[in-house]
């Protein structure tokens, strides 16, 4: 049983990676692993079958680039076509640039997820130097008029809610109120609907008429099933959106329904929702993943988050490690920086390879265990934090005692933190001007020994 | 009948499609078995149980020559309605009793929960809601108006509060008042995320261990949902010891083949299929009459 297509996909081009060449029965066989593989992931049945056949007729009369193993050239071959099916480029919204306020309207189904995604959206918006206001157009669902209140309020963003009743006379009021209050973008967001619901999606379409909106966007659950087709079909032809919000994607559903989307209708995928808090809307990347679905990892993600949450005391800090050496303190602040970037196991699912390494050997990295490190830091005096070389025997089973792990845990720790402090002091000699190149290469070939040896890190 | 009409109007795409493939013709082909598989991996069921359950059948028909098309409906049917694992107790009904709702964000535990409430009240039966659901913004309010529409009284906490000590609460304000029915909507979240599943696991252990009533946790999921359906329900499981499922939003287009996959891959009973916006449209849910209306007419 395959949990993701990554490990699916993977198993498959492990199986084809054994071989010096590969005959028309071994790309066969990789296809009808990948059929699997796609249909587990919830990439519609028909998508499916045609990208499939894409792929193999691409397998067998591509251009083989000799620098690549039969093997990597069927990944390229699929690779590429995942990301010309998700769509080659990046999209934005597109707002009329002579037109005060501009509106942004959000459909879906219920329990999509439109009002958390709405607050998001103004979120993004205000961040960009926009002032926006809600509109609360969902007159159902009971309730839905104050979570939009309440979220608004969160993100000091004002929500109109009208008389609560007519949802056409709602989002009219809402580019009054707009317009009142100089806000240059209303967000609509609407009741969730079922699209063989007649009199809900003729409610949409009247709000679309009443406001015209610059974009309408659709909010699609990232684990919706095979029945996404039929939804988003409808949609594209009653209300015609313009692009899709896809939510949950912070979950493990490996959001196959974005391709579905993306053949079935051609409307981009705009933004990905990833998470509970209001900065968790990001622009959506078709090649970053068409790359994760195929298990090579979104390092360029990485490195993204990793910018966001690094601010300029941390580079103050980092100058601090290098003259200074580091302490138990740093160690802490590290650790609450990967659980700042959504936790080790997200972190590590982004890296190539890495995601596999982890299945096999789930104890060795852990989120459980960077919270044990944690609690020993925690379990040690302010002066300890700073210089660990001062803990001695005593000290250690003070620490043991405090922070409910054993001596030997705490032993590590300490043994680990010793090697960082060692490798800093290599970074340190590498940085300083006049160092030799050869004695830099040396020490950084060392470096990446400790590293591979798994001694260099404490996760 | 008003069930099986519902259901029928419910999954009428889904038996339109099974429909083409059986008037294809008086005798069955290889293409038929290849586009038979390929309607039930459509129908969300997951690759490898609609490999099963057509294998399986593929057998039967040869085993009891069965050659025609509605032979082999029946034969479907009776097929897939044996993967489900029937409830032993109905905790709606089987009063008194007390019963968690959780699932993803969305999947429309609180609408099931004021569904219920005004079913039991109109049933007779002395009814509380409880409101754990502290984290989503206006979760409170939206239980409340359902509470109203019900005539069932909410016991809940203002927003932020402990969803644990909200349900120790409850369920002391339950049995205080001899309470038979207790339904607690829970916050939605997703399986992956570990910290709220552990805050998930003290809420049902607080509920379990502190209520006199037997206590039952339902998985909602949502029709729609798709292979990822059965990591979620395997997750909730593993943390929660689930007893059953409840199925909403099987009025739409989704044909709802992921119930299967997780009842049986589980062996969770469905108790309720939401097939509908109405109050009565929250169905018992019978493996039969689910797949006959599934599979097409004709029976």
């Amino acid at each position: 049983m395959f949990n993701s297509l990554s490990d699916r996909l993977q198993d498959t081009f492990d199986r084809l990676r054994g071989k010096g060449r590969l005959t028309e029965d071994d790309i066969n066989v990789a296809m009808r692993e990948i059929r699997m593989a796609l249909l587990e992931a919830d990439v519609n049945y028909r998508v499916v079958k045609e990208f499939v056949a894409r792929c193999k007729e691409k397998c067998l009369t591509a251009d083989v680039l000799s620098s690549l193993s039969p093997a990597q050239n069927v990944v390229k071959v699929v690779l590429d076509e995942l990301t010309v099916l998700l769509g080659s480029t990046d999209s934005r919204l597109t707002l009329a640039q002579n037109r005060t306020p501009n509106v942004i309207m959000l459909v879906g189904l219920q329990g999509s997820g439109k009002t958390t995604a709405a607050a998001k959206l103004a979120y993004l918006l205000k961040g960009q130097g926009h002032s926006p206001l809600l509109a609360a157009c969902d007159t159902h669902r009971p309730a839905a008029a104050d979570q939009l209140e309440t979220l608004g309020s969160e993100i000091g963003v004002p929500v109109f809610r009208g008389d609560g009743k007519d949802a056409v006379a709602v989002a009219e009021g809402s580019i009054k109120e707009a317009v009142d209050r100089l806000c240059d973008i209303v967000i609509v967001d609407t009741a969730g609907r079922l699209q063989i619901d007649e009199e809900m999606m003729q409610e949409a379409v009247a709000i679309k008429a009443a406001v015209r909106p610059d974009q309408i966007l659709m909010v699609v659950d990232a684990m919706t099933g095979q029945d996404i087709v039929n939804v988003v079909t409808e949609f594209a032809n009653r209300v015609d959106f313009d692009g899709v919000i896809m939510s949950k994607l912070d979950g493990d559903a490996r959001g196959g329904g974005a391709l579905s989307v993306r053949e079935v209708t051609g409307k981009p995928i705009k933004f990905v929702s990833m998470g509970e808090k209001p900065d968790s809307l990001e622009v959506f990347h078709p090649d970053r993943m068409a790359k994760r679905i195929l298990g090579m990892g979104d390092v360029v993600g990485i490195i993204e988050q990793a910018q966001k949450v690094a601010d300029e005391q941390q580079v103050a800090d980092a100058e601090r490690m290098l003259r200074e050496g580091f302490t138990m303190d740093d160690l802490l602040s590290q650790m609450q920086q990967i659980r700042k970037m959504g936790g080790l196991q997200k972190l590590m699912g982004m890296i190539p390879g890495m995601e596999r390494a982890m299945a096999q050997a789930p104890q060795a990295a852990s989120d459980e265990q960077l919270t044990r490190i944690e609690a020993i830091i925690h379990s040690m005096t302010k002066e300890e934090r700073a210089r660990p070389k001062i803990i001695n025997g005593q000290r250690r089973r003070r620490i043991a005692l405090g922070s409910g792990r054993s001596v030997q845990e705490v032993n590590q720790l300490i043994k680990q933190w010793g090697e960082m402090n060692k490798m800093m002091g290599r970074m340190k000699g590498m940085m300083q001007p006049g160092a030799g190149g050869k004695k830099n290469r040396r020490a950084m070939q060392q470096m990446m020994r400790n590293m591979g040896g798994g001694q260099g890190l404490p996760f | 009948m008003g069930l099986l009409d519902s259901l029928r109007s419910g999954l009428q795409r889904s038996r339109e499609a099974i429909n083409e493939i059986f008037y294809m013709g008086g005798e069955v082909d290889e293409d038929f078995w290849e586009d038979l598989e390929d309607t039930l991996v459509m129908g969300d069921m997951g690759a490898e149980v609609a490999m099963r359950v057509t294998d399986d059948l593929r057998e039967q028909a040869a085993r009891e020559n069965l050659t025609r098309a509605d032979q082999l409906r029946d034969a479907l049917a009776r097929r897939l309605a044996a993967e489900f694992p029937s409830a032993k107790r109905d905790p709606f009904t089987d009063l008194p009793s007390c019963v968690l709702f959780v699932g993803i964000n969305g999947a429309g535990k609180t609408t099931t929960v004021g569904k219920l409430a005004g079913r039991a009240r109109e049933a007779g039966a002395s009814c509380l809601i409880g409101g754990a659901d502290t984290f989503r913004a206006a979760a409170i309010e939206q239980l409340e108006v359902w509470g109203q529409r019900a005539g069932v009284d909410v016991v809940t906490r203002e927003r932020g509060a402990d969803p644990a000590s909200v349900c120790y609460e409850v369920v002391e304000e339950a049995e205080r008042r001899g309470a038979e029915l207790v339904l607690i909507d829970t916050a939605g979240r997703l399986h992956t995320s570990a910290d709220l599943m552990r805050e998930l696991a003290k809420v049902v252990n607080v509920t379990r261990k502190r209520c006199q009533l037997p206590v039952a946790v339902v998985l909602v999921i949502d029709a729609t949902t798709g292979q990822n359906g059965l990591n979620q329900a395997r997750e909730f499981n593993d943390a929660l010891e689930l007893d059953g499922l409840i199925v909403t939003k099987l009025d739409g287009t989704a044909k709802g083949g992921i119930a299967l996959a997780i009842s049986s891959q589980l062996g969770l009973p469905i108790y309720r299929i939401g097939v509908g916006e109405a109050i009565d449209d929250l169905q018992t849910f019978d493996a039969l009459d689910f797949c006959r209306a599934l599979v097409g007419e004709g029976m």
